[in-house]
């Protein structure tokens, strides 16, 4: 949100925390803000721990693989391809002899970006497509949403092929450029979704008494929109992300899977599920391994949305 | 103190020395839906002077809160339109002002209260916040100083423990005290004017007793004009000191509380009056308004009132009645109000 306050009252409350039906008696002149009170509901949620602690995992795994490994991900011995978990090498080696565990260590970072870009992307343009149609309806929502609709009936995976094949004839593409390309053909293609949640919930929102309260004192549209409509209608938009959010992740394996999305050099999960494709029979760890670490992702993030979810609901506290 | 805050808000304005202080002038409002055009307003004329109460009274779908809801300027258009009359603050018609200049009213000229407050209260801001968001903005005050008005403002619609309230959440107060928080609300920019639709329908009877005197008391004090809309004749009696009794879109009679309470100028005023309970006919059938408000969509030819008037005669079914002057401040749209002032 835009105020400023929000950001700065999360860092200086945490020491006063009162229930309910305490906070009535205590004196003391701190704000108590949305953000704040979430921050101090969430800490206290076992499914808030358990979902950031894996999370936080993950984004160490991310952005600093070496800690947790120093086997090269591109060395690959032919002599092992395909040996099983051992002391050696945790999770065993691919079909081309490959570590498996610092692959699926490094390959954490392409999958996690992908993810994460393409949510915030996504919900970005969604929402804000979502709040105006929502909010000024008329010609400007019959409009955006047609334009969304027309984006919503390209199918998934033949968008994403004729986007990322048609931008990728250019030979050679570095890592980064295959990541952003990726990313925005999974936003270009999904945000529709978004936009159809966060119009109904602006509409929803906008024919409150207190968005027509809010006009008879005085407030101004942005002022409307941001602070009365969009706090009351983030909810659903939250929930979509977070399982967004692991669809991506997942689309991103799918794409890697197609041969357009990521490829080497660049390791991600969905890389490494895509070259266990032919050796499933015989070499089971070799898909066991990045597949498990997706799921448990996903679900990290799912359950982190399910908490905020809730934590942003000053009614359900 | 009203004084000099009026003098910094409003210069350069279009303000008409000496006007009355809200204006609502033949206002015409229609909605045009995809049955058919409704004609929610026909020409409904009042004013409003300071420190003065005005009730307007009316069934539901007698236009009372359309009215309202076009003075803020919170009408939703389309569906609907204004397609004749003016309103006038100081005597400037805001229909014709800026909606810039109409924002500069909305709070610090004219307030407004709603009838149901936990609706009304954003549900994921503390009561404090939503005070002090205007005080911010609109005055530029500073936190502190916002924190410490909200708090003032909140001891005056007399709500205990102001300190803890000010940082609760709408839902942690009960009914009455969200109505309060309501006001506290809407009188934060100090406005001339306060309408108030339905403000005590959504509460029981003692808690609307308070909220009624709160009003009133807060209305002295501040010398604002009220505009009290409401079905309940019994909380009229008390506080107004004018009564505006609307039906089908039209304002049937006008007149001083306590003229209309004596002896009613119009058919429809009588018929209310009749049909309030009385203890002294404790026992015998309540008498009520036989029929149905007309459907908007489709208005009687004539009076509007005709097919539910016991005095009906063959004029009401084709002229529709002028509002006739019966004495100063009292008017009434009925062909027949002088024999219904000087009779039985």
């Amino acid at each position: 949100m835009t105020d400023p306050s929000t950001a700065s009252a999360v860092t200086t409350a945490p020491e006063e925390f009162v229930t309910a039906a305490e906070h009535a008696e205590v004196k003391g002149n701190k704000p108590r803000s949305l953000a704040s009170d979430a921050w101090h509901d969430l800490r206290r949620r076992p499914l808030f721990i358990v979902s950031a602690a894996l999370i936080l995992l993950v984004l160490l795994m991310a952005f600093w693989p070496s800690l947790f490994t120093s086997v090269d991900p591109n060395y690959a011995e032919l002599g092992k391809s395909r040996e099983g978990p051992s002391a050696a090498a945790w999770f065993g080696y691919d079909n081309q002899g490959y570590d498996l565990f610092s692959r699926t260590i490094y390959g954490s970072r392409a999958s996690i970006i992908v993810g994460v870009a393409a949510t915030l992307l996504t919900v970005l343009i969604g929402s804000t497509f979502g709040l105006l149609a929502g909010y000024y309806g008329g010609w400007l929502d019959g409009l955006m949403s047609r334009i969304a609709d027309v984006f919503f009936g390209l199918p998934f995976v033949l968008g994403a092929i004729v986007i990322l094949s048609s931008f990728r004839a250019s030979g050679d593409t570095s890592a980064t450029q295959i990541i952003l390309l990726v990313v925005l053909s999974i936003s270009i293609l999904s945000w529709p979704v978004c936009m159809r949640i966060m119009r109904s919930a602006a509409i929803a929102a906008k024919q409150q008494d207190y968005v027509k309260a809010a006009r008879a004192l005085g407030a101004s549209t942005s002022r409307i929109i941001l602070r009365h409509m969009l706090p009351n209608a983030v909810a659903p938009v939250l929930v979509y992300a977070t399982i967004a959010l692991g669809a991506f992740i997942g689309a991103e394996a799918t794409l890697s899977f197609l041969g357009i999305g990521l490829r080497a050099p660049v390791v991600s999960w969905g890389v490494m599920i895509s070259d266990s494709r032919d050796v499933i029979r015989v070499a089971p760890h070799s898909l066991l391994f990045p597949a498990a670490f997706l799921t448990a992702t996903v679900l990290a993030f799912v359950m982190l949305g399910d908490a905020v979810r809730e934590a942003l609901d000053p009614k359900a506290r | 103190m009203t004084t000099t805050r009026s003098e910094v808000d409003f210069e350069e304005t279009a303000r008409v020395p000496g006007a009355p202080l809200l204006e609502v002038d033949d206002l015409f409002v229609e909605f045009r839906t995809r049955d058919g055009v409704a004609k929610v307003l026909n020409g409904v004329s009042y004013r409003v002077e300071p420190g003065e109460t005005l009730a307007v009274l009316g069934e539901s779908g007698s236009g009372k809160s359309v009215t309202a809801q076009t003075i803020m300027g919170i009408l939703d258009m389309p569906p609907g339109v204004i397609t004749g009359g003016e309103i006038r603050f100081h005597g400037e018609n805001l229909l014709k002002a800026s909606s810039r200049r109409r924002r500069e009213v909305r709070g610090s000229g004219i307030a407004m209260i709603f009838q149901d407050a936990l609706s009304a209260l954003n549900p994921v801001f503390t009561v404090g916040f939503q005070i002090e968001e205007q005080l911010r903005l609109r005055k530029g005050m500073s936190r502190k100083d916002a924190r410490k008005r909200a708090i003032e403002l909140l001891d005056q619609v007399k709500i205990p423990n102001s300190k803890g309230r000010v940082r609760q959440y709408p839902h942690e107060f009960s009914g009455g005290m969200r109505q309060r928080a309501m006001i506290a609300m809407s009188l934060a920019l100090d406005p001339e004017m306060l309408i108030a639709d339905e403000p005590t329908t959504a509460l029981d009877v003692t808690v609307q007793a308070q909220i009624m005197d709160l009003l009133k008391d807060i209305q002295v004090e501040r010398n604002m004009g009220l505009i009290l809309i409401t079905h309940d004749l019994g909380v009229v009696a008390e506080v107004a000191d004018r009564i505006a009794v609307m039906y089908a879109g039209r304002i049937v009679e006008q007149s001083h509380a306590r003229d209309l309470y004596r002896k009613p100028g119009h058919p429809y005023t009588q018929g209310l009056l009749d049909s309030l309970p009385r203890l002294d006919l404790k026992g015998t059938e309540l008498r009520t308004i036989k029929g149905l408000p007309p459907s908007l969509l489709n208005i009687p030819q004539g009076c509007p009132f005709n097919p539910r008037c016991p005095r009906v005669q063959d004029i009401c079914k084709t002229e529709v009645p002028p509002q006739h002057r019966l004495a100063p401040g009292r008017l009434s749209a009925c062909h027949f109000a002088e024999e219904l002032i000087s009779g039985d």
